[in-house]
């Protein structure tokens, strides 16, 4: 089988484990994540427990990677090189909680719940498409570094 | 309120991890979805659209098969329309400009121990947990219902 088939593969399994893991987790369902985010209610500690299990997991991954020269299926490990800890970097991730603490949705759920066809959804997913769009014509034209891999 | 679900969130958690683990080990990758999505539709670079679109269709038929088998586990949001469409915006622009997203940063870059990553969850979980519990008590407040 050619790599270039297998990491196809790959992808496709590391999609479906992913999507079965935010079902199972309860992160499809944007009342439970606001649970967590919202400290008024009764609070609901479960995406503390997502992040701790998938957290365990891939940080044994993490120590296992360094020890290998490079990825089974290719030749080098693609990972962000960015090191800048800036205003754009804070800014940016700032934004981005104020609309998660707002609908309950973050890119990964949002997208698997796409398949519900929850209006409500599809108009979040086409929003955060929009504002991917915005970003990236506004980086290009001012030469800012567009590079982003996280 | 919901209830907590311990052992389901820590095993699905787990999943994500080993999600993530298979991508980096397998094809050198990081799982950072708001990059995997945003790129496939909007990076020039036509190279590794492939792998994109794989994860994608992977994550997508996964849902369809989590939708039968796991009944109730993909609820709709409690906000309105047009409170969606503002929060869809700002998550846009937001994992756009902040590279990154729960999964790219939450993930994958704080078990890489990135100090880029650990600013950027602190940053986003800090304005996340702030904005649901301002809306929670601003909600009653609020002419238009619920927002």
């Amino acid at each position: 089988m050619k790599r270039e088939t297998s990491v196809d593969l790959l992808a496709l399994a590391a999609g479906a484990l992913f999507a079965a893991g935010l079902a199972l987790s309860g992160m499809t369902n944007p009342s439970k994540v606001l649970g967590f985010l919202d400290l008024g209610g009764s609070w609901d500690p479960s995406l503390g427990c997502v992040m701790g299990g998938a957290l365990a997991v891939h940080s044994l991954a993490v120590r296992w990677q360094r020890r290998q020269a490079r990825p089974i299926f290719a030749d080098r490990f693609s990972l962000p090189e960015q090191r800048d800890i800036d205003r754009r970097l804070v800014g940016g991730a700032a934004l981005f909680g104020v609309g998660w603490g707002i609908a309950g949705y973050c890119p990964g759920p949002a997208l698997v719940s796409l398949v519900s066809g929850n209006l409500g959804c599809i108009v979040f997913v086409l929003s955060m498409l929009l504002g991917m769009g915005l970003v990236s014509r506004r980086g290009r034209s001012s030469g800012a570094a567009a590079s982003f891999q996280a | 309120m919901q209830d907590f679900t311990p052992w389901h969130s820590t095993l699905g958690g787990m999943l994500i991890g080993l999600a993530a683990s298979i991508l980096l080990l397998g094809a050198g990758r990081v799982a950072g979805i708001s990059g995997i999505f945003g790129q496939l539709f909007l990076s020039p670079d036509r190279s590794d659209r492939r792998w994109r679109l794989s994860f994608l269709i992977g994550l997508l038929a996964s849902a369809l098969l989590c939708a039968k088998l796991l009944p109730g586990s993909i609820s709709p949001s409690p906000r309105s329309l047009p409170w969606l469409a503002g929060a869809g915006l700002l998550v846009g622009m937001g994992t756009r400009l902040g590279d990154g997203c729960t999964s790219g940063h939450g993930v994958c870059g704080l078990s890489r121990w990135s100090r880029r990553s650990l600013v950027a969850t602190l940053s986003f979980m800090a304005t996340g947990v702030l904005t649901a519990t301002l809306l929670h008590f601003a909600a009653p407040v609020l002419s238009s219902g619920t927002p």
